[in-house]
């Protein structure tokens, strides 16, 4: 990371407030209006849209191994996913894809 | 008072209020404490101080949005893509602020202020199910309520990424410390994928963002992001018009 400490503050300072923002907003300003239905269908995919766009490109070419297709961290995110989507268990997951990579490291 | 709902609670003080919303919130503290650890490891590690970890994670009280930025930022990503990146993270939670006016919208601004700070997922769902189940609460009961299940989560929230700060110099290279963002997020999505136009909305964000891996800084995601926002709308859409 290149950015500097007053750069980093105030990056925090603008997503704390952006994020107040976003909390504050029909609780605090626009109150008991109804929303139009498709605003809240576009509200509802925002986690499932963001998330796996910023992470594909991580596991298929981390930067750890310098952008080549690593073995032990695919599996790890194999281990993930598939423990994610059965158990549905978050925590579960977590411990499943850490635990691959660890061995998969620990063993390579 | 619908009297078709089963076993409506009587209503009760805003004091026992707070304690039943303290208990309802008090099991997510075993998922919200990895988390906060693993912020404060994986921030160390990158390069914040303390007071910037502690910062994120007291200001902006949004997991899923400061791993996304702190990401960005080991990746070196403009600032206006940091944070608008960031931000669409955090999107989700206009919803809950639109889900809970029904039920605190009549409450002071001040509290309404408060209640705003700490809409967090975990508040969210705990408040939204007892509304919606105890239509005996008085508003300022509901606000209790509401402060409790986010208050018994906030402090391992704050005390485990503090912890994870302390200890994170301490963790040695090569440990695929690199790796925690990616399976932590996938952890996340995996279990929202429970129905079809939350898979298509996943699918093209992944396939769109990997090909759009080659646009300068980070803007390959935005675009990706907003397609697949449209994708998961677009097909719920259409679901439903076939039924």
């Amino acid at each position: 990371m290149t950015f500097s400490d007053a750069h980093v503050w105030a990056i925090i300072a603008a997503l704390a407030a952006g994020t107040y923002l976003i909390r504050f907003s029909f609780l605090g300003l626009i109150g008991d209006r109804p929303l139009p239905g498709w605003l809240l269908r576009l509200l509802r995919y925002t986690p499932v849209a963001v998330m796996p766009g910023l992470v594909a490109p991580l596991i298929l070419w981390p930067q750890a191994t310098g952008g080549v297709p690593d073995p032990a961290r695919l599996a790890a995110a194999i281990a993930t996913l598939g423990v994610g989507l059965v158990t549905k268990n978050v925590l579960a997951a977590i411990g499943a894809g850490a635990g691959t990579l660890g061995v998969l490291l620990w063993l390579g | 008072m619908p009297s078709s709902t089963p076993v409506i609670p009587p209503a009760i003080p805003p004091r026992r209020a707070f304690l039943r919303g303290a208990q309802g919130g008090a099991p997510f503290v075993l998922v919200i404490v990895p988390f906060g650890l693993l912020f404060g490891v994986v921030g160390t590690e990158a390069g914040l101080n303390l007071a910037q970890v502690m910062g994120f994670t007291v200001l902006v009280i949004a997991g899923a949005a400061q791993f996304t930025a702190l990401q960005l930022m080991v990746d070196n990503a403009p600032t206006v893509i940091v944070l608008a990146t960031a931000l669409a993270v955090n999107l989700r939670m206009a919803m809950y602020s639109a889900a809970l006016v029904p039920y605190l919208g009549a409450a002071p601004l001040w509290q309404r202020a408060l209640a705003a700070y700490g809409l967090v997922d975990q508040s969210y769902a705990v408040s939204a199910l007892e509304f919606e189940r105890n239509t005996a609460l008085s508003v300022p009961a509901r606000f209790a309520f509401f402060m409790g299940s986010f208050l018994a989560v906030a402090p391992f929230w704050y005390a485990a990424t503090l912890a994870g700060a302390l200890v994170g110099t301490a963790i040695p290279d090569g440990f695929g410390l690199d790796f925690a963002i990616p399976i932590t997020f996938l952890a996340l999505v995996a279990p929202a994928l429970r129905t079809l136009p939350h898979v298509m909305s996943a699918l093209v964000s992944t396939v769109l963002a990997l090909a759009l891996a080659g646009l300068p800084y980070g803007t390959g995601l935005l675009v990706a992001a907003a397609a697949a926002m449209v994708t998961g709308a677009a097909t719920e859409a259409l679901l439903e018009r076939r039924q």
